[in-house]
């Protein structure tokens, strides 16, 4: 790039300009969006070949994509942004799938009048995201939409990534009763620190996001049990939403333990006091995998060895029922069901 | 990190070793020769008894009524139409609890619904949320959906009083405030309903004391235990009461010190009076009208009263006629006695105020008495 004829006649103002409608109308200024804050932050051959889609070299094998729009708000939160959730969303969804992330696409909505200097936070957040997980962002595309048609800035990724030669692919037909069911740390940690921001909300401690890359984890799954039969993120809904979507596909049951559930003390308290369930929050940086049983012990093993597994727990069984339940055994005693509710948790009054 | 069950003050309160032992002396003191019928008054109890199970742990003569105390639930349809009108009107933004949002109005319409046609609703965890957002949008009247028992009251009042003392032109509250007190003698002067004696309010009683109970006692000779809301709480409070109808006392007793005193919060309650007033009358969902047994903005405050701001006329919209939310309300009828229970009426659909929110009995009977054997009381034994 530094080789270029100089195309652009001032610098883009970071620090004080704005999102026009310009940005996003394809000429000289998109151009210059492109050149100055996505290309320097995303740096990759496929981006700097600047062509319309991105060539990938693969072999023989299986591709797995996956797409995510996101439309978070607050855009900034603790331990995260939309960014870097953008990024750390689409690759864990491409992991679910058994695969290795190979590249991301990304696809942006700004509003016009939006601060150029909230947009530089969010695009290195993206970076830095992009870089840990190691999957280059490699094709993108920006629109500008009128002020008040849209929240600041939506942002989509795309993610492909491939299935290595000889592994099957994890899917919801493969769980059977006596399965046995883990997480890789604790539950609601995302969804709690989202709603954590609001100003009427605030707590002692600090709780961050989880949002977090998953893909290495993973592949130290597979090194150690070779044939996982679910891999799933628990986000939007959490891990009872998640496992009701599993049960009701396959026709069967989950029992879940309520004290082997790891769940944050902060986390539980914050729901107690909201009238929420830690297990319908969302999470954006934690799996949950199903295995045979005599996988299981090995697995927690491998996966307490990764840093984003450090809390991993086995929390239940796949059993048969015809009802499809999620049942959970409380630490009271007896079984209550985590239903799949008709839309998200909301506060209640009293 | 800690497992889901680890929270000091809230474990203690949730040991199933302890809650089987308080239902064997539950089982043991109770006679055998009568039975004890015993209202619950709030949701946030028939929640717990139900998602806690504990209702199959006491013995088939200890039976539990489901009360009233639900304020989503008793919310008059007119009342929730009032203001989806008002949040239609394309000046205002209004703001809600969020256990309003789902609640269905005339013709299915709610909260909810109407946002998706273009109506600004927000929802909001506490009036000082409503207050930012009348600050945040000068140009938008600000309307905040105040509803609760005296939990909630205190915070409107503050609400009004910052608004008065901020100058605030954009801001009003549309009062639906309702007291615990009221509902209870209206229940308990009916005949249709015997109870030897009732759970008393916990969260309702840190703002008003204990003493308002005092009367039911002389009045109707029943016991009132206020009790918490974890299960240790609820067993200890109901064999506390098997014992005062064992030996023929009426009185009022607190099971929750830790929350409660016979006072109250004073400061609450003076807040309260400086900026509400009793209405005459109010109509209450299942329990049809009520004299002096809801809360106004007082005259004062009418700068700051939607009613008043607004012009708004009372609404009469009649619930769905296959819902037994009246007589569910009334602890008349239990919601497996309702016809459209979990079949026509479920939380995805739900046809009346019992079963949309999360406190209310019939919901509470949905989300916890499948996958037991039958509802939560008829697998008693």
């Amino acid at each position: 790039m530094s080789t270029r004829a100089k195309t652009f006649f001032r610098k883009l103002d970071l620090a004080n300009g704005v999102v026009e409608a310009t940005h996003g109308t394809g000429g000289k200024v998109m151009a210059q969006l492109v050149e100055e804050l996505f290309l320097p932050a995303f740096d990759s051959k496929e981006l700097r070949a600047r062509n319309d889609g991105a060539l990938l070299e693969v072999g023989a094998g299986q591709l797995v994509v996956s797409t995510d729009s996101y439309v978070v708000s607050p855009l900034f939160f603790p331990g995260g942004d939309i960014g870097s959730l953008a990024v750390h969303g689409t690759v864990n969804d491409v992991a679910m799938g058994g695969a290795r992330p190979l590249a991301l696409t990304v696809g942006f909505i700004l509003e016009e009048g939006f601060p150029l200097k909230d947009l530089a936070r969010i695009v290195a957040s993206m970076a830095a995201a992009a870089k840990a997980a190691g999957v280059p962002i490699v094709t993108g595309d920006t629109k500008v939409v009128e002020r008040g048609k849209g929240d600041g800035v939506f942002i989509n990724t795309t993610g492909v990534g491939m299935l290595p030669a000889g592994r099957v692919a994890p899917s919801a037909e493969r769980m059977r009763p006596g399965d046995v069911v883990l997480v890789s740390g604790t539950m609601g940690d995302h969804g709690v620190s989202i709603l954590s921001t609001r100003e009427s909300l605030s707590f002692e401690s600090e709780l961050l996001s989880d949002s977090a890359a998953l893909n290495s984890l993973v592949e130290l799954m597979y090194r150690a049990v070779p044939d996982l039969h679910v891999l799933r993120d628990p986000t939007r809904g959490g891990l009872a939403t998640t496992l009701n979507e599993l049960t009701h596909h396959v026709g069967v049951g989950v029992r879940l333990r309520e004290k082997d559930v790891p769940v944050k003390p902060q986390v539980h308290a914050a729901c107690e006091l909201l009238g929420l369930d830690p297990l319908y929050a969302a999470n954006e940086g934690k799996l949950l995998v199903v295995c045979a049983p005599g996988d299981a012990k090995k697995l927690l093993e491998a996966m307490k060895e990764h840093p984003l597994g450090r809390d991993a727990a086995i929390v239940g069984e796949v059993v048969e029922d015809p009802e499809c339940f999620v049942q959970i055994d409380t630490t009271f005693g007896g079984a209550r069901i985590l239903d799949w509710l008709a839309g998200e948790q909301l506060p209640r009054i009293c | 990190m800690s497992q889901l069950a680890g929270l000091p003050l809230i474990d203690e309160f949730r040991d199933g070793v302890l809650a089987r032992k308080l239902a064997a002396d539950i089982a043991r003191e109770a006679r055998s020769d009568r039975e004890y019928h015993f209202m619950e008054f709030c949701g946030g109890h028939t929640h717990a008894l139900c998602r806690y199970g504990l209702m199959e742990l006491l013995p088939r003569h200890v039976r539990m009524v489901h009360g009233p105390g639900c304020p989503v639930c008793v919310l008059p349809m007119g009342r929730l139409q009032q203001a989806i009108d008002l949040a239609m009107k394309p000046n205002v933004i209004l703001c809600a609890y969020g256990d309003l949002m789902r609640v269905p109005g005339k013709d299915r319409q709610s909260l909810l619904s109407a946002k998706a046609r273009g109506a600004a609703v927000k929802l909001v965890l506490g009036s000082g949320e409503a207050l930012r957002i009348a600050r945040e949008n000068p140009t938008k009247e600000v309307v905040f959906f105040a509803i609760g028992f005296e939990t909630t009251t205190p915070t409107t009042a503050v609400a009004l009083r910052a608004a008065r003392d901020g100058g605030m032109t954009n801001f009003s509250v549309l009062c639906n405030h309702v007291l615990t007190p009221s509902a209870l003698s209206a229940i308990l002067a009916s005949d249709q309903v015997k109870v030897d004696g009732v759970v008393g309010p916990g969260h309702v009683s840190t703002i008003i004391g204990s003493a308002p109970y005092e009367r039911f006692g002389t009045e109707h000779h029943l016991p009132i235990v206020i009790a918490g809301f974890e299960p240790i709480d609820l067993l200890a409070s109901i064999l506390m009461l098997v014992r005062q109808v064992n030996e023929g006392r009426h009185e009022v007793e607190n099971q929750f010190t830790r929350a409660v005193n016979r006072e109250g919060n004073v400061l609450a309650q003076k807040l309260v009076d400086e900026t509400l007033m009793l209405r005459d009358s109010f109509e209450w969902r299942g329990l049809g009208a009520i004299a002096a047994s809801a809360l106004k903005v007082r005259p004062a405050f009418a700068a700051w009263d939607a009613e008043v701001k607004f012009s708004l006329e009372d609404q009469v919209v009649k619930d769905h006629p296959a819902c037994a939310c009246g007589d569910i309300l009334r602890g008349v009828k239990r919601p497996t006695d309702c016809k459209i229970f979990a079949t026509a009426c479920t939380p995805d659909h739900p046809m009346g105020a019992c079963m949309v929110s999360p406190e209310g009995s019939c919901s509470a009977y949905f989300l916890y008495g499948r996958g037991r054997q039958s509802a939560p009381q008829e697998r008693a034994s």
